[in-house]
């Protein structure tokens, strides 16, 4: 055989073999594309497999100090060897949908999304979202999911009261006790509820609370009117708390997720911050979780989901103060992390958490825009 | 062809202008007069001539109104009592000084309120300990008047800066001439400086106004929302998703705040051109 021969020998086995390679990578995508459970590409395993193949996972809008999402990522990254690109990690809900809508067919187009509850429906209902089902589906409770399998609901927690103990020697136990003239100039909100989710939510918790109840989820009326008491009695003040500001000493009091209450520790060793999740309302919040449709890595986005959901991934986002969607299955089952479970702030005995649907949402925050500047 | 060349210069400046200025406000223009599904309406302008957004204007154009008029007062007084100083580098020191204050803004300046004169601030704490309790009755720093107290920290070095050259501009002829001809100082003021001044000061003015009308993140920092300012509303209808025709109705409420501001400054460039005979 002589040289020229050769060459083309290897060059046709090498194009071959790659074009063999090829086909089969495409026939996994497109198979894993329209898999809406582990099942439909034979199981686990082979998702496993398929996932190490496409070797990437593009994320979006995760922060590494939220719910512990930088050990998650690190986790997930190691244990099946896929580099996971995390784009725009500061990004907002609303955010995470232009991107979805504006990289359709790109390379860095986002695979998997964890959104607001509203934004999961709103996608689900643009047809944003490829249909898929983890092994441990039947844990996640009917409410906190499509039937379809578009979005599930994934971790979440209570608007807390957290304080500075070094500021507020007698801790508030309940909303109600933000009233107390003691704490005149010390009662915050993360933001201004007209246009800030969680600032908004602490609103309505306090309007459960006021409310007695699902009455207080149903009209706002009731939390406009506590703080619009906070505000005459002076409790109120009107800054937009963060991290900085509570240890100026200026928000020693403020609303927040429970699971987002550590940042306002900061740095400085000053601040003893400390959570209780009141009393007198437990208002619950979830974010989703959806997988994109026609993403650039669908297996990958797909073992990203099933990880989540597994006790290893959900005891992640236990770790990171938050509670995973299947946390009661889990400690029926002992498969918690109980050093985290036991960090949890403590809730309340006998309150029934109230889960404000979008409809109750979007009524109370069409009644809290207008009134809101005029407390 | 030289003038072309010179043209050709400020090429640069008029697409920067077109793209960061001209584009925006198209865009405003054209959403305001839109609703959600993009048919022509005047809804907009119904909405925000009514309720929670009339009142905002008012309450903008009273925060603008005020802090103008207070440091046109106080700044007038200060560049004409530091213009008559002999001591130039106490001038010198003031514009530099005037000019980074004037550009004190946003978040940074209401925390640096917050830490002086907040409720735990260290202005407040040292007043207290010496027995002067500036929470003890309903006053806050996040009311009206304290807003007025944060916004007068840029506005009164910005009428600083703006008005030192004008008294570069009075001639001590004039005053001579005054003199020797009987005139009294009052007569001197009333009858020469205050009429000179005038159109220059309404401009002052009008820039003052527009300038305190346009601020945002420090009220918004502040306030978060309690006090209803026409940006901080803008900010709310496009951050919140509730209203349907939500963003059109803050361009609107933009389109409004572009009329304001225009006016102001075509009525500043004008006087400037009026008050500008003198300096020849």
């Amino acid at each position: 055989m002589n040289k020229k021969v050769f060459r083309a020998v290897v060059g046709i086995v090498l194009a071959l073999a790659l074009s063999a390679n090829f086909t089969v990578a495409q026939a996994a995508t497109k198979n894993a594309n329209k898999a809406t459970s582990a099942k439909d590409v034979g199981g686990l395993a082979e998702l496993i497999k398929l996932a190490k193949k496409e070797g990437e996972l593009n994320t979006i809008a995760l922060p590494d100090y939220w719910a512990n999402y930088g050990n998650v990522i690190k986790r997930f990254s190691e244990k099946y060897g896929i580099k996971v690109n995390s784009y725009d990690p500061e990004a907002s809900s609303a955010e995470e949908l232009v991107a979805v809508r504006t990289l359709k067919g790109q390379d860095r187009m986002p695979d998997v999304v964890d959104v607001g509850l509203q934004f999961a429906v709103q996608g689900a209902q643009e047809g944003l979202w490829a249909p898929y089902k983890v092994s441990t589906w039947n844990d996640i409770p009917t409410a906190a999911k499509d039937a379809k399998g578009l979005w599930y609901s994934d971790y979440g927690g209570y608007i807390a009261i957290g304080y500075d103990a070094n500021v507020v020697k007698t801790p508030p136990k309940s909303f109600a006790d933000l009233l107390n003239p003691m704490y005149k100039n010390q009662v915050a909100l993360n933001g201004d509820p007209t246009s800030s989710n969680s600032a908004f939510l602490s609103v309505l918790a306090t309007s459960v609370a006021a409310g007695k109840g699902i009455k207080g989820a149903n009209n706002i009326q009731y939390g406009l009117e506590f703080w619009s008491k906070l505000k005459s009695s002076g409790n109120f003040v009107p800054v937009a708390a963060t991290p900085a500001t509570v240890e100026a000493g200026q928000t020693p009091i403020l609303l927040d997720w429970d699971y987002l209450h550590a940042k306002y520790k900061g740095q400085s060793g000053k601040v003893d911050w400390k959570v209780v999740v009141p009393t007198d309302a437990l208002l619950g919040g979830f974010y989703a979780q959806a997988v994109v449709k026609n993403s650039p890595h669908p297996a990958a986005a797909r073992l990203w989901q099933e990880f989540l959901y597994s006790d290893e991934g959900q005891n992640l986002w236990l770790q990171g103060g938050a509670r995973p969607i299947r946390l009661d299955a889990m400690v029926k089952a002992k498969k918690h992390d109980k050093t985290a479970y036991a960090l949890l702030p403590a809730t309340p005995k006998g309150v029934t958490p109230v889960f404000p649907s979008l409809q109750q949402q979007l009524l109370a925050k069409a009644l809290l825009t207008p009134a809101w500047p005029k407390l | 062809m030289k003038k072309l060349v010179g043209y050709l210069g400020l090429a640069p400046l008029i697409s920067f202008m077109a793209i960061f200025l001209g584009l925006p406000l198209i865009a405003i223009l054209r959403f305001s007069f839109l609703n959600s599904e993009n048919q022509f309406t005047l809804n907009n302008f119904v909405t925000i001539s009514s309720g929670i957004y009339r009142e905002a204007f008012w309450l903008s154009f009273q925060l603008s109104f005020t802090s103008a008029v207070i440091s046109l007062l106080f700044g007038f007084l200060f560049s004409y009592s530091i213009s008559t100083s002999q001591f130039a580098p106490l001038k010198r020191a003031v514009a530099t000084a005037s000019g980074v204050l004037a550009n004190t803004g946003g978040v940074p300046l209401a925390f640096m309120f917050i830490a002086v004169l907040g409720s735990y601030g260290m202005l407040t704490t040292w007043l207290k300990n010496v027995g002067v309790e500036i929470y003890g009755g309903s006053w806050t720093l996040y009311s009206f008047s304290g807003l007025l107290i944060v916004y007068l920290y840029f506005q009164v070095p910005l009428m600083v800066l703006i008005s030192l050259p004008l008294f570069e501009n009075i001639r001590s002829e004039w005053r001579d001439a005054a003199t020797s001809l009987g005139a009294s100082t009052v007569d001197y003021w009333r009858k020469i400086l205050i009429p000179i001044l005038t159109p220059q000061l309404l401009g002052f003015f009008l820039l003052l106004f527009a300038n305190s009308f346009a601020a945002y993140a420090t009220a918004a920092a502040l306030t978060s929302g309690s006090l209803a300012l026409v940006p901080v509303q803008i900010a709310s209808l496009i951050g919140s998703n509730v209203q349907v025709d939500g963003v059109n109705t803050a361009m609107a409420l933009g389109l409004g705040m572009v009329l304001l501001v225009g006016i102001s400054t075509v009525g500043y460039a004008i006087l400037e051109k009026r008050s500008s005979q003198w300096r020849r």
